[in-house]
């Protein structure tokens, strides 16, 4: 036949490793650009607005939030800037998760009748929410330049090294949850309960040193908080975004404590942690993945 | 060069109802309520590069958990399969294309699926929308077309990608009489430098196609696909195994010479398969044993359910018929 070309061998096995996978997915990166790029078109298509929605949604829990808590009287200043970091930064985390979880069940279609790796669907999940929080990033961004509101630049560095961390972390959630379903369709139901708690969980809308205090009352290790990874991976977005860590009065007193008033290393050896701990979930995800997909064109 | 090399693959189905919850997987945990189905058994595949291969099976056979897992999309339970180059796999035309986007996107994700860079579909782009005919809807959501243009485009985007493998799971039954023809005739000329997989459920227009057929049905273990064990209904053998173009090839039929008969057809060429569109010769030669006059050929062509399709007599097109003590023939086109 003609050698004008030795195409290169391809491999259908039973079992794939990691390092395949990763391979695999690399390979099919375009294939992944196209699916963020259809995950996005779809969703905003008829709607008059379109990407505008994804920004109505952060602002509306702002308003929502601020009153609120002005009545509860736990608002402090420039509380609209604090929910706002935080409510951006969660939707990131929950929408992966929340479409993630449904990137393989909610595209049969395909899985059963094209080839591809199967993990770019809920990679494509994660892909289209960091789009999200790109544009709503600009929002931000808008936000802090019309208010002029004075960020701390010797902190917002680390923000690019959470925001990595947090698309591992997510992604390695997002597989395992997508593969789960397939088998579980209650991994759906269950997720949403467990996103709920875990947003009340995470500092978002309440500050870090709030909760450290009431431990330190009872005598408990204060840092108990540190184990939820999120948040570890927001404190220092908070830090840099919201600029200070106590609210003081006219004369210099502290009249709040919102974050550990500590130094950069402290936040950057947080954010290490939940990194090495993400990419070992990352590796044992997608080995489960591996596992589970031999049998996603039948059983969906 | 092989194309295809799949070495003693088979795969399992668990068959159970549905286990969609956790409360029915726990419930079910101790039962252990399933049962298996070896939809294939250590099969071996050999293709060779540049060949043209149908394979020929009832429903249920293992015609697709075959092609399937040639294609990646089911992992086989055990074994492996090695496939050289691009793959694009036929399974239902238009198989990931998504409603709600245009045909022009839907072109380029699935040329994604295949692991094909932007720059080269877009070379191809305008080949492709040419070859569906869609020149004027691709910019229209899929779901607006007609069935005929969803097969027509899923078709085009598969052929002219230039898969090195094409695997083909009887769409070619799908689409209009031209297009059928036009999709062929394609086929035809991606032959050499393209390996293709025919599944077939019978003798179509499609296995003309097929330079060598192989069919999964009983429990032997012929050439070209090796079976070497199969459950129920999976293993092989070939049918023909030549690798040219499909000519008719004569043969022979016995003289019909009864006692009573006077009158019998000596030789009369078969038609394996016919391509749609294509003229048919018929050669009927017989012989007589005595002379007889005032006779009437009939040709009748009864399609594969045996419903008459085509019928002829000698008489109603004015050919004489009679025969003078010896041989004659009849030919027809």
């Amino acid at each position: 036949m003609s050698a004008v070309h030795d195409p290169e061998l391809r491999l259908v096995l039973p079992r794939r490793s990691i390092r395949q996978h990763l391979v695999d997915v690399w390979r099919y990166r375009e294939l992944w650009s196209r699916l963020v790029r259809k995950e996005l078109h779809v969703r905003y298509q008829k709607s008059v607005l379109g990407f505008a929605w994804s920004m109505a949604n952060p602002l509306f829990l702002l308003v929502v939030y601020t009153i609120v808590f002005s009545i509860l009287g736990q608002s402090f200043a420039w509380f609209g800037i604090w929910v706002l970091v935080g409510v951006l930064v969660w939707n990131f985390v929950s929408t992966s998760l929340a479409t993630g979880a449904q990137a393989i069940t909610s595209n049969g279609y395909l899985v059963g009748k094209v080839n591809f790796p199967r993990e770019v669907l809920p990679l494509a999940s994660v892909g289209a929410a960091l789009v999200h929080l790109m544009l709503s990033t600009g929002l931000l961004v808008a936000v802090l330049a019309v208010t002029r509101f004075q960020v701390d630049w010797g902190y917002l560095w680390l923000t690019p090294f959470a925001i990595l961390t947090m698309v591992i972390m997510a992604s390695a959630f997002a597989i395992l949850l997508s593969a789960l379903n397939v088998y579980a369709r209650d991994t759906t139901h269950l997720l949403e309960l467990v996103l709920l708690a875990w947003f009340w969980l995470t500092p978002i809308i309440y500050p870090f040193e709030l909760v450290t205090q009431k431990l330190q009352n009872h005598d408990a290790w204060s840092y108990w908080h540190l184990l939820n990874p999120m948040t570890s991976l927001l404190i220092p977005i908070q830090r840099g975004v919201y600029g200070k860590a106590v609210i003081r009065d006219a004369d210099g007193k502290v009249v709040q404590r919102l974050l550990p008033d500590l130094s950069q290393w402290w936040y950057l050896r947080n954010i290490g942690i939940v990194f090495v701990v993400s990419v070992v979930l990352f590796a044992v995800a997608i080995k489960l993945f591996d596992r589970a997909e031999a049998n996603f064109a039948e059983v969906i | 060069m092989t194309a295809i090399v799949a070495t003693g693959i088979s795969k399992k189905f668990r068959m159970s109802q549905s286990r969609s919850s956790v409360k029915d997987r726990l419930a079910r945990r101790g039962g252990g309520d399933h049962q298996d189905f070896w939809a294939l058994r250590e099969l071996d595949v050999t293709v060779e590069q540049g060949e043209t291969v149908g394979i020929l099976g009832h429903n249920g056979s293992g015609k697709s958990t075959l092609l399937k897992c040639i294609a990646g999309i089911l992992k086989p339970t055990t074994g492996q399969v090695q496939v050289r180059g691009r793959v694009a796999s036929l399974l239902e035309l238009g198989a990931g294309f998504h409603p709600d986007l245009t045909g022009r996107e839907n072109v380029f994700i699935n040329a994604a699926f295949l692991g094909i860079s932007k720059r080269e579909i877009e070379r191809r782009f305008d080949d492709i929308v040419a070859f569906a005919e869609l020149e004027r809807f691709i910019d229209q959501q899929v779901k607006y077309y007609s069935s005929g243009m969803f097969v027509r485009l899923g078709f085009a985007t598969a052929i002219n990608v230039e898969p090195d493998v094409l695997l083909v799971d009887e769409v070619l039954a799908v689409g209009d009489e031209a297009f059928q023809q036009k999709c062929l005739e394609r086929v035809e000329n991606r032959r050499e430098r393209c390996t293709i997989l025919l599944m077939l459920a019978r003798i179509t227009s499609g296995g003309s196609a097929a330079g060598r057929s192989c069919s999964i049905t009983g429990s032997r273990s012929p050439t070209p696909l090796r079976a070497k064990r199969s459950e129920s209904s999976v293993s092989t053998s070939t049918a023909r195994s030549t690798r040219a173009a499909p000519e008719p090839s004569p043969i022979p039929i016995p003289a019909f010479r009864s006692g009573r008969s006077r009158f019998g057809i000596t030789r009369s060429l078969a038609l394996i398969y016919v391509l749609p569109g294509e003229p048919v010769d018929l050669a009927i030669e017989f012989e007589a044993t005595e002379p007889v006059t005032d006779s009437v050929l009939a040709l009748e062509l009864h399609n594969d359910r045996g419903d008459l399709v085509y019928g002829i007599t000698s008489d109603a097109i004015g050919a004489p018929c009679d025969v003078v003590r010896s041989e004659a023939s009849w030919w027809c086109r």
